[in-house]
C-alpha cells in the first residue's frame, strides 16, 4: 500500500495558522457496489481520522462512505509550540495507521 | 466486469427530484438530533462545491468560516449531509482549541443531482447552515466493475 | 462557387488531428485543478510508491537505481515509448520495457500490467517526462507497427460497428450525452480516472472502449494493443506529457 502524502510547512511563526493536507491511499469501498456476479461488495472504509498536536486533539473527523476513494483532507492548525503532529486513521476492520510530522515554531 | 455504454438518447443528466424547499426527512431528523431543535441560521459558515459536477465519484468540497468569530462563538463541529445519497451522512468534523481556522476541504461522492447541506455547531450553542443544490452529469462511456 | 470552395476546403483540410488537443482541455475545471496540484492529484500516491520501488532491489536482484541511478535520469524516456527494443527489435511499451528490464537485468518476475507496482513504476518514470513533448521513433521496426496501429484505429469493430476514428477523430469535441468526446490521446498515462477511482493504464482504457462498442478486447500482451498504443502516441506527437493525468 502506498504511503500517504502529507503537505505541511516545516517551520511556522508562533500564532500563525497553517494548513495540513493529507492524501491517503484507500479504496473507500462504499458497500453500495456489486461484483461481477452481482454479489454486494462489503463496505470497507476509513471511518475515523484524528490529528493531535503536542498530544492535544486539534481535529477529528468521522468519515462515511460518501468520502471519495483515496481520501483527501485539508484542515488547519494554529502554531503554538514546536512539537509533533500525529495523524491517525482507523478503518472498518479496526486497523489503524498513523503518520507524524515535526513542526518548528519560531 | 459489467461495462455499459450509454449512448446518446439515454438519460445522461440526473435531474434532482422536485423540491418544495423541504429537507428530506432522514436528513431533517439527523439535523434535529444534532441541534436538539435549536434554530438553524444562515451564515457564519460557507459551503463551496461546484454547481455542475462532471463525475460524482470525487467532488471537491470546502466548508469554511469566512469571517472571524469570537472565542465564545467558536465553531466546534461541522456536519455535512448529501440528501440524494443512499446514506446522507458525509462527514462530521470536530475542532479543538488549537485548530486555527475551523473548516475543511475534502472530496466527496454524490450519487445524483441533489442538495448538499452543511451545519456548524458553535460554542455559544447556536447552529448555522449553508446548502447548495447541484447537478451531477453522468459519463457517457463508463467502465465499472 | 462558395460551395465548391467549401468542398475544396473539406477535401484538402488534411488530417483532423494536425493540432492534437489533450483530453485535459475537455475535462472540467475541477478535474484540471486536481491534475495541476501535485498535493491534490491522487496519481502522486502511485508516483511516490514507484519512486520507492525504483530504489528497492527485488529479492536476489538489482534495484532499478542500481543501473540507472537517480530516477531523474529517466527524463524523456516515457515520452518516446512505445519503441523498438534494441536487443530484439521487437516493439515494447513502457510497461513492456520495465518487464524486460526485470527479466534481463534484475532476475525478477514480471509485474502484472494492471498491478499497483507496475502502475506505480510507470507513473514514477512517466512523471519525469512531464511537460516534454510526446515523440516516438517512426523508423525501423516502428514504421510497420504504427501503420498497423493506424489501420486498427480506422477499422470498425464490435456489435456497434464503430471504429476508434469515428468517435475520437470525426466526432472529437462533440458530446456523447453530457460528456465531451476527447481525441483519445496517450500523453497522460498512467492516469487517475474518477470513473475508475484509481490509476490505470492506456491498455485498460482501450479495453474499456472495445467493450463499449461490444467488441472482444485485445489481451494485455496482444500485438494489436501495442500497435494501437504506438499509433496513438504518434497521432498525439508534440503533446506535452501529463503523467499522472486526471480525467473524469
Amino acid at each position: 500500500m502506498a504511503r500517504p502524502l502529507i503537505n505541511a510547512p516545516k517551520s511556522v511563526r508562533r500564532g500563525e495558522v497553517f494548513d495540513i493536507r493529507i492524501l491517503i491511499a484507500h479504496p473507500m469501498e462504499s458497500g453500495q457496489r456489486r461484483d461481477d456476479v452481482g454479489k454486494p461488495i462489503p463496505r470497507e472504509i476509513i471511518n475515523r481520522f484524528v490529528c493531535t498536536y503536542g498530544g492535544e486533539e486539534v481535529f477529528r473527523a468521522e468519515f462515511f462512505p460518501a468520502i471519495a476513494a483515496n481520501p483527501f483532507l485539508t484542515f488547519s492548525v494554529s502554531a503554538v509550540e514546536s512539537g509533533v503532529i500525529v495523524m491517525t486513521w482507523t478503518d472498518d476492520l479496526g486497523a489503524s495507521q498513523f503518520e507524524s510530522i515535526e513542526i518548528t515554531v519560531t | 466486469m459489467h461495462r455499459r455504454m450509454l449512448l446518446a438518447g439515454a438519460a445522461l443528466l440526473a435531474l434532482p427530484p422536485a423540491r418544495a424547499g423541504a429537507t428530506k426527512p432522514e436528513v431533517a431528523a439527523a439535523i434535529q438530533a444534532l441541534t436538539g431543535g435549536a434554530k438553524l441560521r444562515q451564515g457564519r459558515i460557507k459551503l463551496d462545491i461546484p454547481l455542475l459536477v462532471e463525475n460524482g465519484n470525487a467532488v471537491a468540497m470546502t466548508v469554511s468560516v469566512p469571517d472571524a468569530v469570537s472565542e465564545a462563538e467558536r465553531i466546534r463541529s461541522i456536519h455535512v449531509f448529501a440528501e440524494g445519497n443512499p446514506n446522507p451522512n458525509v462527514i462530521n468534523a470536530f475542532f479543538g482549541p488549537r485548530s486555527g481556522r475551523p473548516g475543511l476541504s475534502t472530496r466527496i461522492r454524490l450519487a445524483t443531482s441533489q442538495t448538499v447541506i452543511a451545519v456548524a455547531a458553535c460554542a455559544d450553542g447556536t447552529f448555522w447552515t449553508d446548502s447548495i443544490e447541484l447537478l451531477v452529469t453522468l459519463a457517457a462511456c463508463i467502465d465499472e466493475i | 462557387m462558395r460551395a465548391a470552395a467549401l468542398l475544396a476546403l473539406l477535401l484538402f483540410a488534411g488530417p483532423a488531428v494536425a493540432q492534437p488537443r489533450s483530453g485535459y482541455w475537455d475535462a472540467g475545471p475541477q478535474v484540471r485543478a486536481m491534475q495541476d496540484d501535485d498535493t491534490a492529484n491522487p496519481g502522486f500516491l502511485w508516483v511516490e510508491q514507484g519512486r520507492a520501488a525504483w530504489q528497492a532491489p527485488p529479492p536476489g536482484g538489482k534495484a532499478c537505481a542500481g543501473c540507472h541511478g537517480d530516477i531523474a535520469a529517466m527524463r524523456g524516456v516515457a515520452a518516446r515509448y512505445p519503441a523498438a527494443d534494441p536487443a530484439s527489435g521487437a516493439p515494447v511499451d513502457l510497461a513492456g520495457r520495465i518487464n524486460l528490464c526485470r527479466a534481463v537485468n534484475q532476475s525478477a518476475p514480471k509485474l502484472a500490467r494492471e498491478g499497483a507496482e507496475m502502475l506505480a513504476l510507470a507513473a514514477a518514470i512517466g512523471v519525469e517526462s512531464r511537460g516534454l513533448p510526446q515523440r516516438i521513433a517512426t523508423d525501423g521496426p516502428m514504421a510497420s507497427v504504427i501503420a498497423r496501429g493506424e489501420a486498427l484505429f480506422r477499422t470498425r469493430m464490435g456489435q456497434l460497428n464503430l471504429s476508434c476514428a469515428q468517435c475520437h477523430e470525426a466526432r472529437a469535441g462533440a458530446r456523447l450525452g453530457g460528456a465531451v468526446i476527447p481525441e483519445g490521446h496517450a500523453n497522460a498515462y498512467p492516469e487517475y480516472r474518477l470513473e475508475w477511482q484509481t490509476i490505470g493504464s492506456l491498455a485498460r482504457r482501450i479495453r474499456a472502449c472495445l467493450t463499449g462498442v461490444r467488441a472482444e478486447p485485445f489481451a494485455a500482451d496482444a500485438p494489436e494493443m501495442l500497435e494501437l498504443e504506438a499509433w496513438l502516441a504518434l497521432r498525439g506527437a508534440g503533446l506535452p506529457m501529463e503523467t499522472p493525468g486526471v480525467r473524469p
